[in-house]
């Protein structure tokens, strides 16, 4: 077979010295069938670079079955690894180099144009000479299929390599690979053999031992035969970080919050929250109650917040829209809830593995009925965990709901950030079960901001009974229209003062210019890295990110006025102009846009897509091109 | 002091004060006259009292419909939430603040229609609370549609030429789930029986199911007509673990001893078409209590953030 051969002379040709690349940053995946250990072998890969001083952002390559059968595009099983010389705050554009068990893992990577044009790709051989003959058919295909790129092919005897030393290559290629990897970057070994400690911690010294051995392997054999090596510049690390995903922070945040009851019920991508703080609420005096469906989840949770602390429920979008009549008893009855939605694609079961921000709307007006409640959207990996502590407090302060949308992009990303701090300010009060004054009403709602201390149960005097019908100060049923007016007035007043609590946003870029491009939740790193490459340019773009959804941050409209265009960029279906029937008229747009139009009067225009991935900084730059008002349209 | 199930109750009193049935007492009962709902109430006033149950640590939730408006005609905490939804809501109080006394007040469409997922699970759960089912056969807030536990023929106006369907039985459906620990009947127009039967509930240890027979003067009178007006057509359980009240042993003349630790022939009983059985069915204090199970351990403010930083070593770079 032809191209075996030119490709073979590219692997086993050993350069006299390697040339190296020294770049701002680089990405990388491996990707195999489940259960080979490509994950185990990035996050190896990604914790080193971390603690080297390069900025890192991982995600997992998650195929939809649990077993998948072996060889096929759909069972593409894996880890993305984006490393750069300073903060990482995306997983990036085009994988630049790729570690693949087999081709047809391979090929889904390219099939959905991961890959950059100019890949370098690394692929076991074996299957090239495999005895059987479908193999054999399938490999000369994918090599026919990859050929319409100018990736460069090398191949790798991995197996062959790792029999030497196992006798089950399974378990065993990954850290070859791990060894190879860590040859091309130049990673440190002695932390590589550290974290193969830490990841065999709970195995025989002969395992660690047989691992490292593997990973030597690996080394070696990219030290004789790979002509390149990738330098990606590290910086000393001046302060302590931590390194999770967005769902461990959510669940670390809420135990820093001092909320004690988790009550959910399983849907992807929401879940490992639960299983997190189902290994170690318990430690801290909490516990997660997994419910029997959605509903009783968020019951559970109000129930738990009516007579205590406030308690959280998490779900996605699916789950939000079952609990939906549970949020506007609590809206109704000011009970504190803090309801978390990771989001994935809709609607409907939609795709429950890939990100999307389509619950917007959805989570801003969840309940029939006027239900006013905060929504707010952590941005970055850090803030999953500091909004947990900022929603509790609102949610007791102001006695309401407060709605925290992550997504399955900050869900599975894994990057460092600051250590927090603890601080007994983040913890809940302890219950007050002192006796109620005589004559406290249990919403005796001050007419200036609407807000009113809540009663709990135990506390002698302040006996009544909470409803969810149009209630007066006293929580007495009211049928008059006078007191609904007044009382759905204070539950409203609530959000205009947590409005006139919050700070106008700042531009990221400048305060003015031609184009503002205005983002919510986990976009923040790769519009405003867009934004970088577009000033760097020379156009005048600037970006605005919102952790405010409801209530608005305020200042918007006198920022917006400050650009000649505004638009916002999001992981959610919009209409173009253009397309067969749509008009200005009738577009659907972007659920931020459609928002921010409402409350600002300002023609915000959209650029939104739901590709089932993170939005790629350089997609970003792309819109931002083709947006840029006048002199800037190309 | 403690309750049955061994949790400490928080003890504001300790001036040994007594609470006299006005203690009780919330607003005026809008129910129609002749309801059963009424006397459900003098019952549970009546228990409230007898068991000196003190009113600040005592919780009323039910969910929506006439039956649901229960705890307003109380002066305890009331929780009057939404429909079908009664029992998580006190799923989360108990779990939460095991030192309240529970009890959960819900219709025959509340807990056999809307909320009967939930009902199913709470009995798995046997959290210690005490669960009442008013079960009158119809929608009466609604105005007359057919319930689950309506009567075969009985005409409504969802199903004006009689109910289609032979109609569940709350009790066996109790009786089916793995960890049910208590199941009861009993019928408001006997109030002995009503307040004999809450008293066993409420001083059994874990999830006490009570389904009470009761009539809807306006929307359904003819349901339980035939039992009120011939006491032969009742039996009752007596037993000296279940329920017994020598008072009615002149009017319900058919009673049979029953062991109500038998699943079995509670099993049968719940099945009996000759008669309607009132009294203990089944009961089991030996059956896990899910709060007990989850019991953990309170931390302070400041353990909990040693703890903390212990967990952010776990993810130090």
């Amino acid at each position: 077979m032809p191209t075996m051969t030119s490709m073979k002379s590219v692997g086993t040709a050993a350069p006299a010295a390697p040339k190296e690349l020294s770049l701002h940053e680089h990405t990388l995946e491996i990707v195999s069938d489940a259960g080979e250990g490509a994950q185990k072998c990035g996050q190896v890969f990604g914790a080193v670079s971390a603690k080297m001083g390069n900025g890192v952002w991982t995600v997992e390559i998650i195929p939809a079955e649990i077993q998948p059968p072996a060889r096929v595009p759909e069972g593409a099983s894996g880890f993305r690894i984006r490393i750069g010389d300073g903060p990482i705050t995306n997983w990036g554009d085009a994988t630049n180099l790729v570690v693949a068990f087999n081709e047809q893992v391979l090929l889904a990577r390219h099939r959905v144009d991961a890959l950059a044009n100019d890949a370098v790709l690394l692929v076991e051989d074996r299957w090239a000479t495999h005895d059987d003959p479908e193999i054999r058919t399938a490999w000369e295909h994918g090599m026919d299929e990859l050929s319409g790129k100018d990736y460069r092919i090398i191949p790798v005897p991995m197996e062959e390599l790792c029999l030497t030393l196992v006798d089950d290559p399974k378990k065993g290629k990954n850290m070859f690979v791990l060894g190879m990897l860590a040859c091309i970057y130049a990673r440190d070994v002695s932390r590589i053999q550290e974290q193969i400690a830490q990841t065999f911690r709970k195995k025989s010294v002969e395992v660690y031992e047989r691992n490292v051995a593997l990973m030597q392997l690996g080394w070696d054999w990219a030290d004789e035969h790979i002509d390149f090596r990738i330098h990606v510049p590290v910086q000393v690390i001046d302060r302590e970080l931590v390194v999770m995903n967005g769902n461990e922070a959510l669940g670390l945040g809420a135990i820093a919050s001092g909320m004690e009851l988790c009550a959910m019920y399983p849907i992807t991508p929401a879940t490992s929250v639960s299983h997190y703080l189902s290994e170690v609420f318990e430690k801290f005096g909490g516990m997660v109650h997994q419910a029997e469906d959605e509903i009783a989840a968020v019951g559970v949770a109000i129930g738990a917040s009516y007579a205590g602390k406030v308690a959280f429920t998490i779900t996605s979008g699916p789950g939000l829209a079952l609990k939906t009549e549970f949020l506007g008893l609590a809206v109704m009855t000011e009970t504190p809830l803090v309801l978390v939605n990771v989001q994935r694609g809709g609607p409907s079961t939609g795709l429950p593995t890939k990100v999307e921000q389509s619950d917007l709307l959805a989570a801003l007006f969840a309940s029939p009925g006027d239900a006013p409640h905060v929504v707010m959207a952590p941005a970055t990996i850090e803030e999953c965990f500091h909004v947990m502590i900022t929603a509790r407090r609102i949610a007791e302060a102001f006695r309401t709901v407060v709605m925290v949308l992550s997504d399955t992009n900050l869900a599975t990303g894994v990057t460092p950030f600051p250590r927090p701090k603890p601080d007994a300010r983040w913890q809940a009060e302890p219950l007050d079960l002192s006796p109620v004054p005589e004559g406290q009403k249990p919403y005796a709602w001050d007419p200036e901001t609407g807000l009113s201390r809540r009663v709990i149960p135990g506390r002698p005097g302040g006996m009544f009974t909470l409803t969810g019908l149009s209630h007066d100060e006293g929580s007495k049923v009211a049928y008059s229209s006078g007191i609904h007016q007044k009382s759905s007035a204070m539950r409203s007043r609530k959000l205009a003062v947590l409005s006139s609590l919050l700070e106008p946003p700042t531009p990221y870029g400048e305060e003015k210019g031609d184009l503002l491009i205005v983002g919510w939740g986990s976009t923040k790193g790769a519009i405003e890295e867009a934004v970088d490459r577009a000033r760097a340019d020379g156009m005048k773009v600037s970006a605005l990110h919102l952790r405010f959804l409801s209530p608005l941050e305020p200042g918007l409209k006198t920022i917006f006025k400050r650009f000649k265009k505004v638009i916002t960029v999001e992981i959610n279906y919009s209409d173009e102009i253009g397309d067969p029937h749509i008009t200005e008229e009738n577009r659907r747009r972007g659920q931020l846009a459609m928002l921010l139009r409402a409350a600002t009067l300002v023609d915000v225009d959209c650029w939104t897509r739901v590709p089932g991935e993170p939005l790629r900084p350089g997609a970003i730059l792309g819109a931002i091109r083709g947006r840029m008002p006048r002199r800037g349209a190309q | 002091m403690t309750m049955s199930c061994g949790l400490p109750i928080l003890d504001h009193d300790n001036d040994e004060r007594e609470y006299e049935i006005s203690d009780y007492e919330g607003a005026r009962a809008r129910w129609c006259p002749g309801c059963g709902d009424h006397s459900i109430l003098a019952s549970v006033q009546k228990l409230l009292t007898n068991e000196q149950l003190v009113p600040e640590q005592t919780v009323f939730v039910s969910g929506i419909g006439c039956s649901s408006r229960f705890p307003h005609y109380l002066k305890t905490y009331g929780f009057h939430g939404i429909h079908g939804r009664a029992l998580p809501v006190a799923t989360g109080i108990r779990l939460h603040r095991p030192d309240l006394t529970v009890f959960v007040v819900m219709g025959d469409g509340d807990c056999t229609s809307i909320g009967a997922g939930h009902w199913i699970h709470a009995l798995r759960y046997n959290l210690d609370i005490v669960v009442m089912l008013l079960d009158n056969g119809i929608y009466g807030l609604t105005k007359n549609q057919t319930s689950p536990t309506t009567p075969q023929g009985f005409p409504t106006n969802t199903q004006p030429h009689g109910s289609l369907l032979p109609p569940l039985n709350p009790l066996q459906v109790a009786l089916g789930v793995t960890n049910a620990s208590f199941v009861a009947q009993t019928a408001e127009w006997a109030p002995a029986h009503l307040y004999a039967t809450l008293r066993a509930a409420y001083r059994h240890h874990g999830l006490s199911f009570v389904r009470i027979l009761q009539r809807c003067p306006i929307y359904a009178s003819a349901v339980y007509q035939k039992a009120v007006s011939d006491p032969a057509r009742i039996a009752l359980l007596v037993h000296d673990d279940g329920v017994v009240v020598p008072d009615l042993n002149k009017i319900y003349t058919t009673q049979l001893l029953h062991d109500p630790h038998d699943i079995d022939a509670a099993r049968r009983l719940a099945d009996d078409a000759d008669h309607t059985n009132l009294g203990v069915f089944f009961l089991d204090p030996s059956r896990p209590c899910y709060e007990e199970t989850r019991r953990v351990q309170p931390r302070t403010v400041n353990e909990r953030l040693a703890l903390i930083d212990a967990e952010l070593d776990r993810y130090a770079v």
